[in-house]
């Protein structure tokens, strides 16, 4: 059965691509959904930059304690809430734009996190903090990441109608009730906690790539925000399934791999999107000219 | 006008002092050395002994291949008066930092006249530069130091001539240590993975074959397909241990020890020395703690 040798026997094979399946299809299930609010909030940037904002921390606790869990993960939560908050406060009493403000803080948070990381001396290290390592995921982390996505599934369950109402219309929501603040900052801690998840898995430079790519494609798929919500999760689930695959067969580095395959699903999407890809564009204005 | 001249000369005297000889203003009797890293430093540091001030590039635990230069490095090599590299492309930064730096040192190349070993990487094959770790040629290296220390320093050829005798009895005996010590581990046990194979010198020279789940380099990460071969070939051959390196991702090491039901042993090093705490701040410790941790986990 080469099929079944090409597309399943590599997870039955070896737990360590179960594993890297299962904790992709963790950062898969909760990262999108959120990407999809980002990028509807037209925030997409916000979730890069709170992604390297997380550096500086997790190296802390690098530093602190080796490559260890617990404190890389105190660490990046840490300073990924400090930059969200930080980052806000910047913009409404500066006069610089959430934007500029955003990337002043995460190109600071990225070189600080790297001179954290070169402090202890041994620089291969820097690698995995940068790109993660998918194929080395024990127990615990596995643990953490279905955690995270859990806790960020419920989340979004429990306070899906404010954040739906806040993200299209802000004004009637902030008429009719005073959830926005509090929807907006636990939306944020919930984009962190994500990042800080993929951070394990996937390295802070490509963590992001998880949430915002299947997102930025779903959104070319479908108008519907539900639906656009499963698209993304299930794109995700698909990118890191063939991406685990492509690097099992190909001998590449798993992590890149996953990130390039939910980019090849966005492109397609962007091509053939039925709610906005260049196809369709083309095709409506054939048809108003005829 | 007089006064004020003699403050500026001060101070320009001052400075020049300051930057220019700083070491030998408080130590006058030692001659700056610049090794590239820990392993080349301690052999240095055995035969220049108290003529010489050696400085380490890269430090204990770093990886010397992926090393990224400081500018204090520059600053390091521009004093010296001697520079040690280990050659065979173990350093592939080192010209440019030495042009850089415009140092006049002369460069001893410490393999020199050892035969480099080939190895495969992603199907090329290339000069393997870890030589060091075969106690034979670590005798060569010392040679090579110590005739580099004796043509910048003749007036300390005596002392280096001596002190390089004694390190070279002590080597001796560590060679005979460690072979007796190998003896010890049955032929067919003498297998191991580690995530790095820098052992290439060592498993030629002492019968041990080490299967690395990455290339030669530390620069690659290790994909999916690496991995899964690694652990077909531990349950294909039945390869009894896994041993961690002080340079690579420990995690991964775990994980296919765990799959593949091969034990974990202790830390090896292979590239670099450990903190002066650790089990093996010098090269003798070093090869005393390899071999150590290898009878550990394969006598049995």
């Amino acid at each position: 059965m080469p099929l079944h040798d090409l597309l399943i026997a590599p997870f039955t094979e070896f737990a360590f691509m179960r594993r890297a399946l299962a904790g992709s299809i963790a950062l898969a299930i909760a990262g999108p959904p959120l990407g999809v609010f980002l990028i509807l909030r037209r925030m997409a940037l916000t979730g890069d930059a709170m992604a390297h904002a997380i550096l500086p921390g997790a190296a802390l606790g690098y530093l602190t304690a080796g490559l260890s869990l617990g404190p890389m993960t105190i660490g990046g939560l840490a300073a990924g809430l400090v930059v969200a908050v930080g980052s806000g406060v910047v913009a409404r009493t500066t006069i610089l734009r959430e934007d500029a403000s955003l990337a002043a803080f995460y190109l600071i948070s990225l070189a600080l996190g790297v001179t954290i990381v070169s402090l202890r001396g041994s620089n291969i290290d820097l690698l995995h903090v940068l790109f993660g390592s998918v194929l080395a995921l024990d127990d615990a982390t596995l643990i953490l990441l279905a955690a995270i996505a859990s806790a960020t599934l419920a989340a979004l369950a429990a306070l899906y109608r404010p954040l739906v109402l806040e993200t299209v219309d802000a004004s009637f929501l902030a008429s009719v009730s005073k959830s926005g603040g509090p929807v907006q900052i636990i939306f944020l801690a919930l984009v962190v906690l994500n990042l800080v998840g993929g951070f394990h898995a996937l390295g802070t430079l490509l963590a992001v790539g998880m949430m915002m790519l299947p997102a930025a494609s779903a959104r070319l798929i479908t108008q519907d925000m539900t639906a656009m919500i499963g698209i993304a999760a299930a794109q995700g689930i698909l990118a890191g399934y063939a991406g685990l695959i492509v690097s099992f067969h190909a001998g590449l580095p798993s992590g890149p791999l996953i990130i390039l395959m939910a980019g090849l699903l966005y492109l397609l999407a962007l091509v053939f999107g039925p709610a906005g890809g260049l196809l369709r564009r083309f095709k409506r204005g054939r048809h108003l000219e005829g | 006008m007089a006064n004020a001249r003699d403050v500026i000369t001060c101070i320009l005297v001052s400075l020049t002092m300051a930057g220019a000889v700083p070491v030998r203003a408080q130590t006058p009797a030692k001659m700056p050395v610049v090794a590239t890293f820990s392993i080349l430093a301690d052999f240095a540091r055995n035969v220049g002994g108290e003529r010489i001030n050696v400085v380490a590039l890269v430090g204990p635990d770093g990886d010397t291949h992926v090393y990224q230069p400081k500018p204090a490095d520059a600053k390091e090599l521009g004093a010296a008066r001697l520079i040690v590299v280990n050659g065979l492309g173990l350093e592939g930064w080192i010209d440019r930092l030495i042009k850089a730096s415009g140092a006049k040192a002369p460069v001893i190349v410490a393999t020199k006249g050892i035969n480099p070993q080939k190895m495969r990487e992603e199907g090329r094959i290339g000069r393997d530069p870890h030589a060091w770790q075969s106690i034979a040629n670590a005798k060569i290296y010392v040679a090579n130091i110590r005739d580099g220390l004796i043509a910048v320093d003749p007036d300390g050829a005596s002392v280096y001539r001596s002190n390089a005798a004694s390190y070279l009895e002590e080597l001796d005996a560590l060679e005979k240590e460690v072979l007796a010590e190998i003896a010890k581990i049955p032929p067919g046990r003498r297998q191991i993975i580690t995530t790095h194979d820098a052992f290439g010198y060592f498993g030629t020279a002492y019968g041990f074959r080490f299967i690395a789940p990455e290339g030669i380099s530390t620069e690659t990460e290790a994909s999916a397909r690496d991995v899964a071969k690694i652990i077909r070939q531990i349950k294909a051959q039945k390869i009894p241990a896994v041993f961690l390196e002080n340079v690579t991702d420990p995690r991964l090491v775990r994980s296919i020890a765990a799959e593949s039901g091969a034990t974990v042993g202790g830390t090896l090093y292979s590239d670099a020395l450990s903190p002066p705490d650790g089990p093996a701040s010098t090269y003798i410790d070093m090869m005393r703690n390899n071999v150590r941790e290898l009878s550990a986990a394969l006598a049995n």
